[in-house]
């Protein structure tokens, strides 16, 4: 038995083959000021395969109609593809039903829209809503925007230097008027891996309800919604391979129905007189208005690609990049990575001693090198470790030990200009 | 373009060794200019007499390429007329959009260091960061930003051109 798995194990390790993983990426192999593309922004958005391109383009050359309207053949065909990709998405994320997952167009628009139908009905004056010094703007600004119509108030879990959550903090902040946790999953300014199953728990013991913002956890390790017991779940496709424009929102049913609509419109009722709308039942009841369905086939395919090759293959390999990576940016005298927590994704945010991030990040474009500087949308990390910006490298299971190499060069290259 | 010839000696100069860098304490206009995309602002603070930038001085967390502009911007309009120096920053401006012939008559002189910038569109809004806010100290108006609803670029266009 242990042998056999051992054999598996071989087995599946020795099926990662990153090159044959990068022919299918037809970017990747594209030149940049006469050099091969680096492509370590994945982070801000993720390189689309093949399979996935040629899913959307035979949706738009064979199968296109609008869904759920008509009974012709090609809104039949539309309609049972665009539910199919329902249904891979509720498998990636193990949602115990379909209707559980509703398609939104990004991680934004989710975020958005349990605010709206959670929020704006079950928040009220003097409620507190639970945030964490690593979120996104978008897991920020729709809590504000509530708070200050309803009177509500933000309380924020604060991180160590290290980038990780004060746990023993975030328990303090619970009391009677605690309302909502809205959490990030993954850091996307400096790849924290949250223990977000703990603090589901934890909130649960309160019957407060949790919001996860996945949208940098899904393209890199496996998500559980039915282990974690989150009350939403939501991430964006364009990060995973997909097409951008689309996203996903999780949500437990029978909180889902208990929501009020975010937006009103065609496809989201069940009949309609001037004097009374009565609306259609989930998912449908968020999904207001002809939606992009060709992305979110798109979103379907890249999920099928993610998962032919397996979730924990990815991770594993990722894994590989990020600790060479970090190994050989400790090595550079000057640098400095912010965010080094235990648990991590390949996200590596640096600083470089008296080299400003946009310098580094154009000086590394001119050597094919794709980092992104800035902030990040996180502000409140970047306050909290005292710079305006950052520049980070994002990795992707297609990149390659090489590529790292390349881009410690570039850095180099970066302080030899500045000397 | 090749960040080569963007990042030349002279720029890199300015940017370790910064000209006219601080504030100046008795300022008749003063401005600070924000970029909130990448979190740089600068202030500027100078004393005009008998309607010439006598002194002038500026601070701030940049990058490199708004620093040395602002450096050699400073040095450029030093002893110059309001009107001279806005002439200077519609022109600045025209350069790093592309807008103007290098060719024909114009005021640069060594500022044409940044003419390269033009092909980086991300970065163009850090060249022009120092001489926006120079003009908005000159029209005192006391803050500026890159992204504000009024494009403040777009304002120097038009406000320069009813003072040039
Ligand atoms: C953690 C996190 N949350 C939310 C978002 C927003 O995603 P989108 O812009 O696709 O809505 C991003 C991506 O930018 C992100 O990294």
């Amino acid at each position: 038995m242990a042998q056999n798995n051992v054999l598996a194990a071989l087995h599946t390790s020795a099926e990662f083959d990153v090159e044959r993983i990068r022919a299918d990426f037809p970017i990747l192999s594209i030149e940049v000021e006469g050099k091969p593309l680096v492509y370590l922004d994945n982070a801000a958005s993720s390189q689309m395969p093949q399979q996935v391109i040629d899913r959307l383009v035979h949706y738009q050359t064979a199968q296109h109609a609008n869904i759920n309207r008509a009974v012709h053949y090609l809104s039949e065909v539309a309609t049972d593809e665009y539910e199919k990709a329902r249904h891979k998405i509720q498998q990636f994320v193990n949602a115990r039903e379909q209707r559980e997952i509703i398609f939104t167009s990004g991680t934004t628009d989710s975020i958005n829209l349990v605010m709206h139908g959670y929020g704006r009905r079950f928040i009220q004056a003097g409620d507190e809503i639970i945030l964490t010094t690593l979120e996104h703007h978008s897991n920020i600004v729709p809590w504000q925007m509530l708070a200050k119509e309803k009177g509500a108030v933000i309380r924020v879990v604060p991180i160590n230097d290290a980038g990780e959550l004060d746990i023993d903090a975030y328990e303090k902040l619970f009391n009677e008027r605690t309302k909502f946790v809205g959490l990030i999953h993954v850091s996307n300014a400096l790849g924290t891996i949250n223990p977000v199953k703990q603090m589901i728990d934890y909130a649960h013991q309160h019957n407060v309800p949790v919001l996860i913002d996945g949208a940098q956890a899904a393209p890199h390790i496996p998500i559980d919604v039915q282990a974690l017991d989150c009350d939403f779940y939501a991430f964006s496709a364009h990060k995973l391979c997909g097409p951008t424009g689309v996203g996903m929102l999780y949500g437990k049913a029978s909180l889902l129905e208990a929501m009020q609509p975010f937006k009103g419109g065609g496809d989201m009722i069940a009949s309609v007189t001037f004097e009374k709308t009565t609306y259609a039942d989930i998912p449908h009841k968020f999904e207001a208005g002809t939606p992009p369905i060709a992305a979110v086939i798109g979103f379907g395919a890249a999920v099928d690609y993610l998962c032919s090759i397996g979730m924990d293959q990815i991770a594993a390999h990722e894994t590989k990049l990020l600790h060479y990576a970090t190994e050989r940016i400790n090595a550079i005298k000057g640098a400095r990575i912010l965010g080094t927590a235990a648990e991590k994704t390949a996200v590596i945010s640096f600083v470089l001693d008296g080299v400003h991030p946009h310098d580094i990040g154009t000086i590394l474009s001119q050597d094919g090198i794709a980092v992104r500087t800035g902030h990040h949308c996180a502000q409140p990390v970047m306050q909290r470790y005292n710079v305006p910006a950052t520049s980070r490298a994002s990795f992707a299971f297609y990149n390659d030990l090489s590529e790292v190499d390349v881009l410690i060069e570039g850095i180099q290259n970066v302080q030899k200009i500045f000397l | 373009m090749s960040t080569k010839s963007l990042y030349q000696e002279v720029i890199l100069d300015h940017n370790r060794k910064p000209r006219n860098y601080g504030t100046l304490e008795h300022a008749s206009h003063k401005a600070v200019g924000h970029n909130p995309l990448c979190g740089d602002h600068l202030d500027i603070t100078l004393q005009l007499k008998d309607d010439h930038i006598n002194q002038i001085a500026f601070h701030g967390e940049s990058c490199a390429i708004c620093k040395a502009s602002a450096s050699m911007m400073t040095t450029a309009v030093k002893g110059k007329t309001r009107s001279d120096a806005e002439t200077l920053i519609q022109e600045f401006r025209e350069m790093t959009l592309g807008e103007l012939d290098l060719e024909s008559p114009h005021h640069l002189g060594r500022l044409t260091v940044f003419s390269g910038i033009r092909d980086l569109p991300t970065r163009v809004k850090c060249a022009i960061l120092p001489w926006h806010t120079l003009h908005a100290a000159l029209n005192d108006l006391t803050d500026v930003s890159t992204e504000a609803t009024n494009d403040p670029v777009q304002n120097i266009s038009e406000n320069a051109s009813d003072s040039v």
